[in-house]
């Protein structure tokens, strides 16, 4: 993403109104959403389509195509394979022999963008001999990236770096045994998929769904401010099992006293969090 | 022997933020300059510095314990207070929110870099309009250049690291080619600018 002009595009005020103005129109609430982020990725959307506040509005309006491509444009969906190593690292040594004294392993992997780190859960439970007793859910607020997801296929290039972060995560074999190479794509294998399900599901607006053994929302809550940050806290607290796991993003730890008193700090610095009463 | 112009001086007296940008060659400056300030500097300070993600990088808290002021990785939502220096985390771009607490962003590298301090200089001035003072210093690329500029526009004190005096003279090059009317300072001087910070504004 290039930075453009050296005037401001959009300001607050103009953001806090738009931000309004679409849930009016829409039904989107982004309103519990980090302002600066938005800023910035609304400005990139008119500095790179020329428009005015007044264009992007008639086109948020008329153009429902628009309204969706608005919507993957001003979420962040960056993600990886094995993102932040050590985390699975600890995933492996500390959650995975506990969940695997648990008959049925229900994961919900929320804001999954475009199921790299569903996929990486899914090769840690497969290593671990728990596949077969697990069933992953990955949700998120955009179809496009759902698409991607449920595909499975990946540019080849990608998966460099991939490898790189599965090496490091210390575990046995390669990325390469999970994946089949054709041409410049990577194709998940069919086995880590067929315990997959990816729907539509909006951590501001949508509730609880099913009762999870583990629950890991990464890099998301970032994108929120204090008071959605615990809204959606309380939510996933409501959607463990007892004694479940929730896992956070390298730097969103868990703050809210209330909450805390109410999970396990299982791993300090890769927040990882154990339901306890 | 640094003489700031009436006009410079009112620019310190109004700021309420300092942003430093640097990345190849100028962690030692940095390092330097942190070390150098009083534990009640007047003003919040943000370093945004380029870093490997891959390496566990301990110069916050090797900083901490040998400076003065506090120093510390910026925390999602964290409150910025003046009394304290905020170093960018690697991987991630830091926003500033209006309410005055940063947002960690983990949305595409800009010009390869993330952090990037183009993002943090236009984010920070955005909250703080023309009460912004930024530091360009050493660097490889070009990042920096477009977020001193929007300063600059907004009425921000700018300041750039002499070229000649930056160990990689590229990132400082850049920002000068880019943006006029910075205040270019070499190494003293920019010790001695921090100095008057602290005098013209107690
Ligand atoms: C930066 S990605 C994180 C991807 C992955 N979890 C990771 O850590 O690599 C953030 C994702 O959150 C999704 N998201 C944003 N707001 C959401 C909401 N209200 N409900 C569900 N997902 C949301 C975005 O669409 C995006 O795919």
């Amino acid at each position: 993403m290039q930075e453009f002009t050296n005037t401001e595009t959009i300001s607050f005020e103009q953001l806090d109104e738009l931000v309004l103005w679409i849930n009016k129109i829409h039904g989107f609430n982004f309103t519990g959403y980090s302002r600066a982020s938005l800023k910035r990725r609304v400005t990139r959307i008119m500095e790179l389509r020329g428009l005015s506040l007044f264009d992007l509005k008639s086109l948020l309006v008329n153009d429902f195509n628009f309204l969706e491509e608005f919507i993957i444009e001003i979420t962040v969906n960056v993600t990886e394979m094995f993102r932040d190593p050590t985390f699975y690292r600890a995933l492996r040594e500390k959650v995975l022999p506990y969940l695997a004294s648990f008959q049925r392993i229900k994961v919900w992997n929320a804001g999954c963008s475009t199921g790299e780190e569903l996929y990486s859960f899914a090769i840690l439970l497969s290593l671990e001999k728990l596949y077969n007793r697990a069933f992953l859910y990955g949700t998120d607020i955009n179809t496009y990236v759902l698409d991607i997801a449920k595909k499975g296929i990946y540019d080849l290039k990608q998966m460099k770096v991939y490898s790189e972060n599965y090496m490091a995560t210390g575990a046995t074999g390669t990325l390469a045994d999970f994946y089949t190479a054709e041409y410049d794509a990577a194709s998940i294998n069919h086995s880590l998929k067929k315990n997959t399900l990816f729907s539509v599901h909006n951590l501001v607006s949508d509730g609880v769904f099913n009762e999870f053994q583990l629950i890991s929302c990464r890099n998301v809550l970032i994108y929120f401010n204090v008071e959605l940050q615990k809204q959606v806290l309380n939510l996933f607290y409501e959607s463990l099992c007892p004694f479940g796991f929730l896992c956070l993003g390298a730097k969103e730890s868990m703050r809210d006293l209330d909450l805390l008193k109410k999970f396990k700090i299982v791993d300090k610095t890769e927040n990882i969090y154990q339901k306890i009463a | 022997m640094l003489n700031l112009t009436s006009n410079i001086i009112s620019k310190i007296q109004n700021a309420e933020i300092l942003l430093i940008g640097c990345s190849a060659g100028g962690f030692n400056l940095v390092y330097e300059l942190v070390a150098s300030l009083p534990a009640k500097f007047p003003l919040p300070v943000i370093v945004i510095i380029h870093r490997s993600r891959k390496y566990k990088s301990s110069m916050e808290d090797l900083l901490d314990s040998k400076s003065r002021i506090q120093v510390k990785l910026s925390e999602d939502k964290e409150n910025v207070k003046k009394g304290c220096v905020y170093f960018a985390p690697p991987d991630y771009h830091l926003l500033l929110e209006p309410e005055g607490c940063f947002s960690l962003d983990s949305s595409e590298p800009v010009l390869f870099s993330r952090p990037s301090i183009d993002v943090t200089f236009k984010s920070v001035a955005d909250v703080y309009n023309d009460k912004v003072i930024a530091m360009l210093l050493s660097g490889a690329n070009e990042d920096g250049a477009d977020g001193l500029c929007y300063i600059h526009d907004k009425g921000g004190l700018v300041i750039v690291q002499d070229p000649d005096s930056a160990e990689v003279r590229r990132m400082p090059e850049a920002a000068l080619t880019r943006c006029k009317g910075g205040l270019v300072l070499n190494n003293p001087d920019i010790f001695t600018f921090l100095k008057s910070i602290a005098t013209n504004r107690k």
